[in-house]
């Protein structure tokens, strides 16, 4: 399963969407009221747990987490960052 | 208070009413009007109605005419200023033979017309029917106090107070949830008028009155909210001039309701701002023992305990008190859903159903409560959070006018980040557009539509056919862009919440569900003229909501509950319905069968939330988790209880009138004969 097909996963079950076909990549999350602000806080600890990373405030932007995309591009960050360490 | 119900041929030469069926509809409005049942029958058309009675005489029954018998009346509610209007119709040379109100509106129509429900200041839903003429009139209160339906079936017309009325009386009439009645409910937490919940079924709006004759129906507004639309319009007045005027007109409106009622009248008392004051003012117009009632919340989040005892330890009034919990919730919803007969989003009516049940169990018909103030004074957040979302509208990149947020929601400031930045993505969406009618209410809406993602594909298809907010908006007065900002979220507020929610759901319903009678000073017709001519600036003053009314209630209530920040009433919600505890019925009605069967919601999804709702453990759940479970369980329990569920008939009621021109073609005029101080509600 790749990164996105688990976090639209997730979002299709936490957040019981009925219709998941209607959910795609660019489907923005928070203007489009799936996503309210206590579910961000939802979504966040998802993210932290099943990727192991820690959100840190800066990065706690709207623009991180409006899309699947964007989410799929914040982790892809985080791990680039996670790299040169190994 | 009353229950009203009729049919009426559309066309001379229809076959007559069934007697039958005007009996079913009085015996499914029984609840309303316990202690007396009317009907009348001619050709073409029959009424019924269930009366409670508030003197111990056996008097005062409907249907009523006038002196020749030819134009009759079923009445629900109160016109309170009907001694008034009655002196003015004795002088036009009119004949009374009771001293009731419902008299007083023949009368009123016969010499005024459709002008007549204007003079009305009152709460009332009533049916006038001329038999020359072939005339049907159907009126509603100013702000929709008293409900009225209506559906045309089978070449009749048939109309209740309430749906289950219709259904029972016409058996055959098609039930069903209506996709656009759902979708407006799940998007302003309300049907809109005359949108309704069920299909095929028409609620009359407030204010207006519809006419059938010749035909064809005619619908009108006698009256609609106005706002001052230029400098130099509504009040001129300081702010303490305005105190004054309110504080008078706020005592008239109490004392009205106090005294034109032969039965005595306690008041709701909730411990925040607007019942404390009315039940303060109520203590002052009755003498000798006066009732109050609150509700305490075994949950200390909810529970306002300390502010009703102040109130009650100043006032001293005989208070009582039902103590609620989630299981008492859970227990009871059912019923308030089978009542409300419609979804709800929250569980905020059930401890008001068992509010009104201490009423009735303490031997009490007639209560005043404050319900109103928030919307003509200004009192819910919406006001506040639109004015500063407004603010920062016009100044979209300002950190600072974002950070008033904080001001307006502490919370926030004790948030975590994520939530608090989240949040000011929420509040902030849209704000260049701060200029756009409901631009205030999009917070609310845009979370409630969002939960239509639950709805199954056909039925989100078939919704979509009509935008229920373009439509709404699309209907607004023609003066609505020269009102304040203020003022038109005060209007969409009574125009969706008030009348659909707070006053059904929460009011009328609830509080007929055990045959007791609302009154409500806060929308009485002078306060209401009044309130909204006032400025903006003394009903919010900065963000400080209820200004004038506040400094109108020093001296009157306790200062602490003056002082106190508001608190929004709310029941504990959707925790009512998880957990070990929890009633047999919630498992059946999330059941993939009944979830199924009412095909309002796709199974999945209602199993994803359930589940979500389940693991939860019963800590707490997000604002939108709440709504949608208790949007689920509320229009599964609507769908099996009104829609499924064949409609009870009732028979071998006991009617005190009972007109019937088919078998008695000249009975005389009727209701009228013996009536020492009918006070027909």
């Amino acid at each position: 399963m790749t990164t996105e097909e688990r976090i639209k996963q997730f979002i299709v079950e936490n957040f019981y969407v009925s219709d998941a076909a209607a959910l795609t990549a660019e489907t923005s999350l928070i203007n489009g009221g799936w996503i309210d602000s206590t579910g961000m806080l939802e979504m966040v600890a998802f993210l932290e747990v099943e990727y192991a990373i820690q959100v840190s405030e800066e990065e706690l932007v709207p623009e991180n987490f409006e899309t699947i995309a964007r989410m799929v591009a914040y982790l892809d960050g985080k791990r680039a960052q996670k790299a040169p360490l190994r | 208070m009353c229950g009203i119900a009729g049919c009426v041929g559309l066309h001379a030469g229809a076959a007559p009413p069934a007697i039958e069926d005007l009996v079913a509809m009085a015996g499914a409005l029984r609840h309303r009007g316990p202690d007396e049942f009317g009907l009348y029958r001619d050709a073409r058309a029959g009424l019924a109605h269930t009366r409670l009675s508030i003197i111990d005489l056996a008097t005062g029954q409907q249907p009523l005419s006038n002196e020749d018998g030819t134009l009759w009346i079923v009445f629900n509610g109160e016109i309170f200023n009907y001694l008034e209007l009655r002196e003015e119709l004795v002088a036009l040379g009119h004949r009374f033979r009771t001293r009731s109100d419902t008299e007083v509106i023949v009368h009123a129509w016969e010499a005024w017309g459709e002008g007549a429900f204007g003079r009305f200041n009152g709460q009332f839903a009533v049916a006038l029917w001329d038999s020359l003429r072939g005339r049907l009139v159907l009126a509603r209160d100013r702000l929709g106090v008293r409900p009225l339906y209506l559906a045309e079936h089978e070449g009749r017309v048939w109309f209740a107070s309430e749906v289950k009325a219709i259904f029972a009386g016409a058996p055959g009439f098609h039930r069903e949830l209506d996709p656009v009645g759902l979708a407006e409910t799940f998007t302003f937490w309300t049907v809109v008028p005359p949108q309704s919940i069920f299909r095929g079924i028409s609620e009359l709006e407030p204010g207006h009155v519809r006419t059938w004759e010749n035909g064809a129906w005619q619908d009108r507004a006698y009256w609609t909210p106005r706002y001052p639309a230029a400098p130099g319009e509504g009040f001129q007045g300081s702010l303490d001039e305005a105190t004054e005027r309110v504080g008078a007109a706020l005592e008239q409106a109490v004392s009205l309701r106090m005294l034109r009622a032969d039965v005595p009248v306690g008041s709701y008392l909730s411990g925040g701002l607007d019942s404390s004051l009315v039940a303060a003012l109520g203590r002052r117009v009755k003498g000798d023992r006066f009732l109050t009632f609150s509700i305490r919340f075994e949950e200390a989040e909810y529970d306002e305990t300390p502010f009703q005892r102040a109130v009650v330890d100043r006032i001293g009034s005989d208070h009582r008190e039902v103590v609620v919990g989630r299981q008492g919730i859970a227990a009871v919803f059912p019923e308030v859903v089978a009542h409300a007969e419609r979804p709800l989003l929250r569980t905020a009516a059930a401890p008001l159903f068992l509010l009104s049940r201490l009423v009735r169990d303490s031997g009490i018909k007639v209560v005043l409560t404050g319900e109103g103030a928030d919307e003509m004074f200004a009192g819910y957040d919406l006001f506040r959070e639109g004015k500063v979302r407004r603010f920062w509208g016009r100044r979209p990149g300002s950190s600072l006018r974002a950070g008033l947020l904080k001001r307006l929601y502490p919370w926030l400031a004790r948030s975590p980040v994520a939530q608090r930045r989240m949040a000011e993505e929420f509040f902030g969406r849209s704000r260049e557009q701060w200029a756009a009618p409901g631009f205030a209410h999009q917070t609310r809406w845009g979370p409630a539509a969002a939960l239509q993602r639950l709805f199954t594909d056909d039925l989100r298809h078939q919704a979509g056919a009509v935008d229920v907010v373009g439509r709404l908006l699309a209907t607004l007065p023609a003066a609505f862009p020269a009102w304040t900002p203020l003022a038109q979220d005060q209007y969409l507020e009574c125009r969706t919440l008030l009348s659909g929610y707070l006053l059904a759901s929460q009011g009328d319903r609830m509080l007929m569900a055990n045959s007791v009678e609302g009154r409500f000073p806060f929308l009485d017709a002078d306060v209401v003229e009044l309130a909204n001519a006032l400025p903006p600036s003394h009903k919010l003053w900065g963000l400080d909501e209820k200004h004038v009314l506040k400094r109108a209630a020093l001296g009157i209530v306790p200062d602490e509950v003056v002082r106190r920040a508001k608190q929004p009433y709310r029941a504990p919600d959707a925790l009512s319905f998880v957990g070990a505890d929890a009633p047999a019925w919630v498992g059946d009605a999330v059941s993939p069968e009944a979830v199924r069967r009412a095909g309002v919601f796709a199974v999945e999804g209602v199993d994803r939330l359930w589940r979500k709702c389940q693991a939860s453990g019963g800590g707490p759940l997000s604002n939108a988790d709440n709504m949608a479970l208790v949007g689920v369980l509320s229009t599964g329990l609507l769908h099996e209880q009104l829609v499924r569920r064949a409609p009870e008939r009732a028979t071998g009621l006991r009617f005190q009138t009972s007109v019937d021109r088919l078998r008695d073609p000249h009975p005389g005029p009727g209701g009228i004969e013996d009536h020492a101080e009918n006070r027909p509600t």
